[in-house]
C-alpha cells in the first residue's frame, strides 16, 4: 500500500473525464400496499475509458437491477446516469432504443440460451443491431461485417446459418458477445457471462473477452459471483450488499486488504488449495430489502463487528485511501491503516 | 427454400396420421377450387322424375327430394363451407393476434381493458351469440363470417396473450431492446414469430370448429339460404327424410362435414412441426 499511494496521488489530477458516471442512483419496486423494495439504493460510481470495473455481491443484492438501469432497460427511480457527459437517466427506457447512445452501451447476458431468439439464426442475431442502429448498409457490407465479428469471437463461419438450438453453450455465448460488440460499444456490461458455461469453456470465453477489450478499447463493467474471474480481468471492484455499495477500490487492494467486514468474509470464502484460516461465517438472517430502516447498516445482524452505532447511523462511503472507499464505521484494518 | 421443402417432406413422411391429414386437406382444397368444374351434374337443376333415388352408378350419393344430384351438391358446397371457415379463422387470427400481443406485451391498463372485453364475449354461450349476431346483422355470407370470427376471437386473444406474457421478460426480448428495436418491432419480429408454432395447432383445430359453426348456423336456418348448396342446409333438409328411409340425403354431406373437421384437427400437429424451427434437424 505504501507503494500504491503515491502512484494514485499522481494519477488523480490527470484522469480523463469518466465514461460513465452514476450519481445517487435509486431503484424502488413497489411490492404490495405501502411496501417498497429498495433494489438499488444511493449508488454512485464512475468508470474511466478503457477501465474494467468488477461488480460483486451475493444473489439478490441488486446487481442485475443496477446493470439494467445502466444499460437503460429499466427506468430509474431517482439519481443520474451520465454517459460520455450526456445525461441518460431522463430518457425513458422505452424511448432509449432510438437514442444515439444506444449503440455505445451494450450488455452481454448471463444465460446464452435465453438471450438468443429461438427463431433467429446466428447470422440474423449478430446482424440485428447493425440493421437497426447502423447507417444504411448494403447486404454485402453487412455480410462482411458479420463474418468479421464471427471471426473476432472465434465462431466458425459455417455455424452462422444455424439456429440457437443447434449450437453448443460456448457457441451461443460467442454469438451473444458478437451481437454485443457489433456496434463498437464504448461500454460493455457483462452480466456473469460465464456462469452458465462449463469450466473449460469459461476459461476460453474469459480469454476471448480479455482479447476483445484490447482490440476494441472498450470499458467493461463485469458482474460476477466468481471472485477469481474479477481478480483476473478487472482493474477495480465494487462490492455490493443489499442495494448499496459497501466497498470500492483497486482489485489488488481489495483482495489483499479488504476493509469492509462483508468483503472480508466474501474473500475468505474463495476456495483455495493453500492452507488458510477458515472462512469467516456470516451468521444470522440477511436484512430485508423491503422498506429498510434508513439509519441501520444493511449488514447489521450478520456482521461480526456490528455495534450499537451501526443501527443508529448508516455508514457512508468514505475514502480510506486514494481510490479506495468503504462504508463501515469499523473497517477491518482501520488501526493497521493509520500505522501504514 | 430447398431445406423447407425437404423438411416438409420429412414431416409428412415421418408420421402416417399427418400424411393422411395432409392428403385429406389436399383433396378438400382441390374440391374447393375445382368443385363446380368437375361436378357431374348441376347442383341446382331440379328434375322431379328422378327425385329421392338411392345411390346408384349414375348418382353415387343418390338424389334429393327435388331430383338434384347429392354428390354434385356436396362437391360444390366445399368451396362455400371452406371459404367461410378460412375467412372467419383468418379474421379472428389477425385481430386476436394483435389484441393478444398488445395485452401480453404492454400489460397494465391495456391488458385489463382487452381482457375484460374478451371476458364479456366469453360470458355468452358462443353459438347463441353467433345466432344473435347473424339474426341482428342479416342473413348474408359476410355476416356468418363476422359472427364466426367474433366467437373465435377470445380463443386467439387469450392464447396469444399468455404465450406473449411468458416470453415478455425473456433475455432475447431485452436483447432486442438493446439492439435498437422499439416496442412494435419487438412484438412483430421477435415475440410473435415465437408464438406462431403454438398458434398453428389452434388455428387448425379452430378451422374444424369454424366449419361446424357455419354449417350449424345454416342448419338452423340462419346464414346461407336454400337452394344454395351447403353442407349444413343439406343435412337439415335431409334430416326430415331419414325417418322415411332416405338416409343418403343427410348421411353424405354429414360424412364429408365430419371428414373436413377431422382433417383440420389432425393437421394441427403436422403444421406445428413444419413451422417450429426446433423440430428441424
Amino acid at each position: 500500500m505504501t507503494q500504491l499511494q503515491p502512484h494514485f496521488a499522481n494519477a488523480l489530477p490527470h484522469l480523463p473525464p469518466p465514461l460513465l458516471r452514476v450519481e445517487n442512483l435509486c431503484k424502488v419496486f413497489p411490492v404490495g400496499k405501502a411496501a417498497q423494495l429498495h433494489a438499488v439504493d444511493q449508488v454512485s460510481f464512475q468508470i474511466q475509458p478503457g477501465e474494467s470495473l468488477g461488480l460483486v455481491g451475493e444473489s439478490g443484492c441488486g446487481k442485475s437491477t443496477l446493470i439494467r438501469l445502466i444499460t437503460r432497460l429499466l427506468d430509474v427511480t431517482s439519481g443520474e446516469i451520465y454517459f460520455d457527459d450526456a445525461l441518460l437517466s431522463t430518457t425513458a427506457a422505452r424511448q432509449f432504443p432510438r437514442s444515439q447512445h444506444r449503440a455505445s452501451l451494450q450488455l452481454v447476458f448471463q444465460d446464452p440460451t435465453d438471450s438468443l431468439n429461438p427463431r433467429f439464426s446466428a447470422y440474423d442475431t449478430i446482424a440485428d443491431p447493425i440493421r437497426r442502429l447502423s447507417p444504411q448498409q448494403d447486404k454485402q457490407q453487412l455480410q462482411a461485417r458479420v463474418a468479421e465479428l464471427a471471426d473476432w469471437v472465434g465462431l466458425p463461419q459455417d455455424l452462422l446459418s444455424r439456429f440457437p438450438h443447434q449450437l453448443s453453450g460456448g457457441q451461443k455465448a460467442r454469438v451473444g458477445i458478437a451481437r454485443a460488440i457489433a456496434l463498437n460499444p464504448k461500454l460493455l456490461v457483462l452480466d456473469e457471462p460465464t456462469s452458465a458455461l462449463d469450466v473449460s469453456v469459461q476459461a476460453v470465453i474469459l480469454h476471448l473477452l480479455a482479447d476483445l477489450k484490447q482490440r476494441l478499447g472498450m470499458s467493461y463493467l463485469f458482474v460476477s459471483h466468481d471472485l477469481n474471474v474479477i481478480r483476473l480481468l478487472c482493474d477495480r471492484v465494487l462490492v455490493m450488499y443489499l442495494g448499496k455499495i459497501v466497498e470500492s477500490g483497486p482489485v489488488d487492494q481489495i483482495f489483499s486488504h479488504p476493509q469492509h467486514p462483508y468483503t472480508e468474509a466474501l474473500i475468505s470464502a474463495i476456495p483455495s488449495f493453500e492452507s488458510k484460516p477458515h472462512p469467516i461465517a456470516l451468521t444470522g438472517e440477511p436484512r430485508s430489502p423491503i422498506n429498510p430502516a434508513p439509519q441501520v447498516c444493511r449488514l447489521y445482524g450478520r456482521c461480526p463487528r456490528g455495534e450499537d452505532r451501526c443501527q443508529q447511523v448508516m455508514p457512508e462511503l468514505q475514502a480510506i485511501a486514494p481510490n479506495h472507499q468503504v462504508a463501515c464505521h469499523f473497517p477491518v484494518s482501520a488501526a493497521a491503516d493509520s500505522r501504514d | 427454400m430447398t431445406t423447407t421443402l425437404k423438411h416438409t417432406r420429412y414431416v409428412i413422411g415421418e408420421n402416417l396420421i399427418t400424411f393422411a391429414a395432409f392428403a385429406l386437406f389436399l383433396a378438400l382444397a382441390l374440391m374447393a377450387i375445382l368443385g363446380p368444374a368437375i361436378a357431374p351434374y348441376s347442383p341446382l337443376t331440379t328434375n322431379s322424375a328422378i327425385a329421392l333415388q338411392s345411390p346408384s352408378l349414375a348418382h353415387w350419393f343418390g338424389t334429393d327430394q327435388l331430383g338434384r344430384d347429392v354428390l354434385s351438391r356436396v362437391m360444390v358446397a366445399t368451396r362455400l363451407d371452406l371459404g367461410i371457415a378460412v375467412l372467419a379463422v383468418a379474421l379472428s387470427f389477425v385481430v386476436g393476434s394483435f389484441l393478444g400481443t398488445c395485452a401480453g406485451y404492454f400489460g397494465g391498463w391495456t391488458d385489463r381493458i382487452i381482457s375484460r372485453c374478451i371476458d364479456t364475449l366469453m360470458a355468452f354461450p358462443l353459438f347463441v351469440l353467433a345466432m344473435g349476431l347473424v339474426a341482428a346483422l342479416g342473413n348474408s355470407i359476410e355476416n356468418i363470417i363476422y359472427a364466426t370470427a367474433m366467437i373465435n376471437l377470445p380463443l386467439y386473444t387469450r392464447v396469444i396473450r399468455s404465450e406473449v406474457l411468458v416470453r415478455r421478460s425473456a433475455g432475447f426480448v431485452e436483447a432486442a431492446r438493446l439492439t435498437g428495436n422499439g416496442d412494435w418491432r419487438i412484438m412483430a419480429y421477435h415475440l410473435f414469430p415465437n408464438v406462431l408454432p403454438v398458434m398453428m395447432v389452434h388455428v387448425s383445430l379452430n378451422m374444424g370448429w369454424a366449419i361446424l359453426n357455419a354449417a350449424g348456423l345454416s342448419f338452423i336456418g340462419l346464414g346461407v339460404q336454400p337452394p344454395t348448396a351447403e353442407w349444413g342446409i343439406m343435412v337439415a333438409e335431409g334430416a326430415t327424410y331419414i325417418v322415411s328411409g332416405e338416409w343418403w340425403l343427410a348421411l353424405f354431406p354429414g360424412a364429408v362435414l365430419m371428414l373436413a373437421v377431422f382433417c383440420f384437427n389432425l393437421l394441427g400437429d403436422g403444421l406445428r412441426d413444419l413451422i417450429d424451427p426446433r423440430m428441424r434437424t
